[in-house]
């Protein structure tokens, strides 16, 4: 057998010094070094450095704002921290100033000097910076008061913007490994395993099986000669989440340590990050926040002398969605082709490298420290009857305020999307509401009042899935969609089992038939037909649940169906052979902005009278829809 | 990076392909890891170069070609110096980005998955980067633009050109 040389996976090791934290009390002392140091800051700037700021240009506004501060002679006094993902995507780059906390969104580089000088130095509140209350224009200095973050109850997530993820010391200093500590000196494995079960923990990362069952699984599973494996799964392939990247990005300790905790309780003797290669930044914190453990003596030999031993390697992803699955996952951490096999016998008896190995997601393993920290009554008392805790959802599609939320179990699906999410882009109507990726399905306007939590989502044919929430409104076309979510479980799919391989190809077919509008209304019952033979006779969670979205499509949206099948529509104006593009003389005020960005030049008209659109030659690429600023352009 | 003319890998790639074998200490166990690496270093993973391996770890060709073209990490063909991908994940396509990519294979003269025969560009779709508060979301050469716009397709289009 090969494999697993050494403790890190991607052939690094760690310094082999002695670490600088070798027991509780040298912890505690550390700690309140830390914190004096954390606080004796009181006055600073934080950027926020998420992916999604970095997408709009926040290292950018971070680096003005340093400048400004390195002219103006401040640097001693008002120190910048980039930080963690703050969650409200939208309105980045987002700018804090503390101690006020004034709430800075879509700040830009122009705004640094008046940032730093007026604002951080001279305590003003920049009003035209201000998140506004959509509704009523007020204007919200303070992240607490504003409505997306009102209703979020942020537990897990809620310190990413306290702390800088590079260091260490910012963690510890806010009581991070605290709850390593309680475990490792006060706590049997036993009674942790006991504590996680009483918790009512379920695994984030889609299927929500009891974690505290699968630990103590594994925990009794034997190995030949000792190796068990804790591993990380930060393949967040499903479309449209993105949590488990910015806890990494924005919180990496907290995860860290709930795999520390886990392995003293389940006796692992490895651990494992698999993480996703399209995630180069939370990559590097991870790295970093790795080797800053090692060095502070939460990993390596004899942890805090503990006499427990335990390490944690990397290993990167190869870009294939199956390899979320727990067996492909491992096979791929084999080298070999990420495939899954039969689950007779499970992963927690023999997975990677055939020992037993538990296998937990991102957001999963960020829950441990909290419940040994505060207890499982604690934890259990919050969320519903069956799934407890709070769930870290993306937020994201044609609703106002896109972005990571973190809400209680058991919030209506009505409170997520109108009360955090502000409603609709545009004021455009709600159509409906995508769960749990390519194994969920769409959820309707009536079901609006459906407590989120794993139960209530699977009985209406959806799922929780890792997290999330795709909101479409009625520009949104749901056979498009369920031809979209086809199209990308083909792909995916690993191609080891036929009713997955060849029927999802072939419902794909159907459905891009009907998008042409060659549909035949048998159709309809074909697909109902093949969804459960295609679930039945597929190995691994991908092909059990490819048809979901096709299937909760058409039970909820069957008008729409009928509509591309019977009338050749597409009421949504999506599907390409079933629309047309004109221009409403009445609406059209001839401002020639349509003319110029049609690649065709189909487009002809005088300045200040209506234009007319030759449909004969156009390609329908929604260059003159984009462009229209009276919505003249119809797409029917 | 620019190691080496991608199209005409030189003799003999071991030079190159040994140290990432060994940073790795030669584990079969590794073999995902090490092609990131040289798919790294190449932009592709040439032929001569999966040989090697195969070699070196001693893992049949077979197994080795299987992982190459199982994992989309992997391109078997020397890719564009520049490459734009466009985000294919849920929230991007429902806000447009499928007339994005209609828009950047007219505009680019490359189809998706494709790269130029000059190696300038390669264009790819890819299945969600995790900023999708952003959507539509073009990476080009690893840089996250958000919110693209079929009018800032032609933005793009010219960085790409210049």
């Amino acid at each position: 057998m090969t494999g697993t040389s050494g403790w890190v996976a991607d052939g690094r090791t760690g310094p082999t010094g002695t670490p600088l934290i070798r027991s509780p009390r040298d912890l505690e002392e550390a700690r309140k070094r830390f914190l004096a140091s954390y606080q004796a800051v009181q006055k600073y700037i934080s950027v926020c450095g998420g992916t999604g700021c970095r997408g709009g240009g926040c290292l950018a506004v971070a680096q003005a704002i340093r400048d400004v501060v390195r002219e103006e002679g401040l640097e001693q006094t008002l120190p910048v921290r980039l930080t963690g993902c703050h969650g409200f995507c939208e309105r980045g780059p987002i700018v804090v100033i503390y101690p006020q906390k004034i709430f800075y969104q879509q700040v830009k580089p122009i705004h640094a000097r008046k940032i730093v000088t007026r604002s951080a130095v001279a305590g003003e509140v920049l009003e035209d910076l201000l998140y506004k209350a959509p509704d009523t224009k007020e204007a919200i200095p303070h992240e607490e008061d504003i409505p997306f973050y009102r209703k979020q109850m942020r537990l897990v997530f809620g310190r990413n913007g306290a702390i800088d993820p590079e260091n260490i010391e910012d963690y510890i200093a806010l009581g991070g490994y605290s709850a390593l500590v309680k475990a490792l000196f006060s706590m049997q494995p036993d009674e942790i395993i006991e504590e996680v079960k009483r918790s009512g923990l379920r695994g984030r990362g889609g299927g929500g099986f009891p974690t505290g069952r699968k630990w103590a699984s594994m925990k009794k599973a034997p190995s030949p000669d000792g190796r068990r494996f804790v591993i990380c799964n930060a393949d967040e392939g499903d479309p449209g989440a993105f949590m488990d990247r910015s806890l990494i990005e924005g919180n990496p300790h907290s995860v860290i340590e709930g795999m520390i905790i886990g392995a003293y309780a389940m006796g692992a003797t490895a651990g494992y990050v698999y993480i996703r290669r399209e995630y180069p930044l939370a990559l590097q914190t991870l790295t970093t926040a790795l080797r800053q453990a090692r060095e502070y003596g939460f990993l390596g030999q004899d942890i805090l002398g503990s006499g427990f031993s335990f390490d944690i390697g990397i290993n990167r992803g190869g870009g294939a969605f199956v390899c979320g699955e727990s067996t492909a996952l491992m096979a791929s951490m084999e080298g070999k082709v990420g495939e899954p096999r039969p689950k007779y016998v499970h992963t927690v008896e023999k997975g990677l490298w055939d020992r037993p190995t538990c296998l937990n997601n991102v957001e999963t393993w960020a829950n441990v420290p909290l419940i040994i920290a505060r207890g499982a009554d604690w934890y259990a008392g919050i969320g519903t009857d069956k799934s407890k805790g709070t769930k870290i959802f993306s937020l994201v599609g044609k609703v106002n305020n896109t972005g990571l939320i973190e809400v209680p179990m058991g919030i209506t699906l009505r409170e997520v999307i109108f009360e955090i999410g502000g409603g609709i882009q545009k004021g455009r109507r709600f159509k409906a509401v995508q769960t749990g990726g390519p194994s969920g399905g769409v959820i309707p306007e009536s079901l609006l009042d459906l407590p989120v939590d794993f139960d209530r989502l699977t009985e209406v044919g959806s799922m929780m899935g890792s997290g999330g929430m795709i909101v479409m409104d009625d520009r949104t076309c749901m056979v498009d969609v369920a031809r979209y979510f086809l199209q990308f479980l083909t792909e995916e799919s690993c191609g080891k089992c036929v009713p997955c391989r060849e029927g999802v190809r072939r419902v794909k077919e159907i459905v891009e038939r009907i998008c042409r509008g060659e549909g035949r209304m048998s159709d309809l019952r074909l697909i109902e037909e093949m969804a459960p033979e295609i679930a039945d006779g597929s190995l691994c969670g991908l092909g059990q649940s490819a048809p979901n979205p096709v299937i909760t499509s058409i039970r909820y949206f069957r008008e729409e169906w009928e509509a591309h099948v019977r009338d050749r529509k597409c009421p949504a104006g999506v599907c390409k052979d079933l629309i047309t593009y004109s221009i409403d003389p009445v609406k059209c005020t001839g401002c020639m902005a349509c003319v110029k960005p049609c690649p065709q030049q189909c487009i002809t008209g005088e300045r200040k009278k209506p234009h007319v659109l030759d449909a004969s030659r156009c390609i329908k690429c929604g260059a003159c829809y984009e462009v229209c600023k009276y919505d003249a352009v119809l797409r029917q | 990076m620019e190691a080496m003319n991608p199209t005409t890998p030189s003799g003999c790639l071991c030079e190159d392909v040994d140290p990432i074998l060994d940073r790795y200490g030669r584990d079969q166990g590794l073999l995902v890891s090490i092609l990131q690496d040289i798919q790294e270093k190449y932009r592709y993973l040439p032929k001569e170069a999966l040989e090697r391996v195969s070699a070196a770890l001693d893992v049949p060709m077979a197994q080795v070609y299987a992982v190459a073209t199982f994992f989309k990490a992997f391109s078997l063909k020397p890719r564009g110096r520049h490459v734009v991908q466009v985000c294919m994940g849920t929230a991007c396509h429902v806000r447009g980005a499928p007339l994005i990519r209609d828009k950047l294979e007219r505009d680019l003269g490359v189809k998706n998955g494709e790269t130029a025969a000059d190696l300038s560009v390669t264009l790819e779709s890819v299945n969600c980067v995790g900023a999708c508060a952003l959507g539509p979301v073009v990476v080009l050469d690893d840089e996250v633009q958000g919110h693209v716009t079929l009018t800032k397709v032609d933005a793009l289009v010219k960085k790409v050109r210049s």
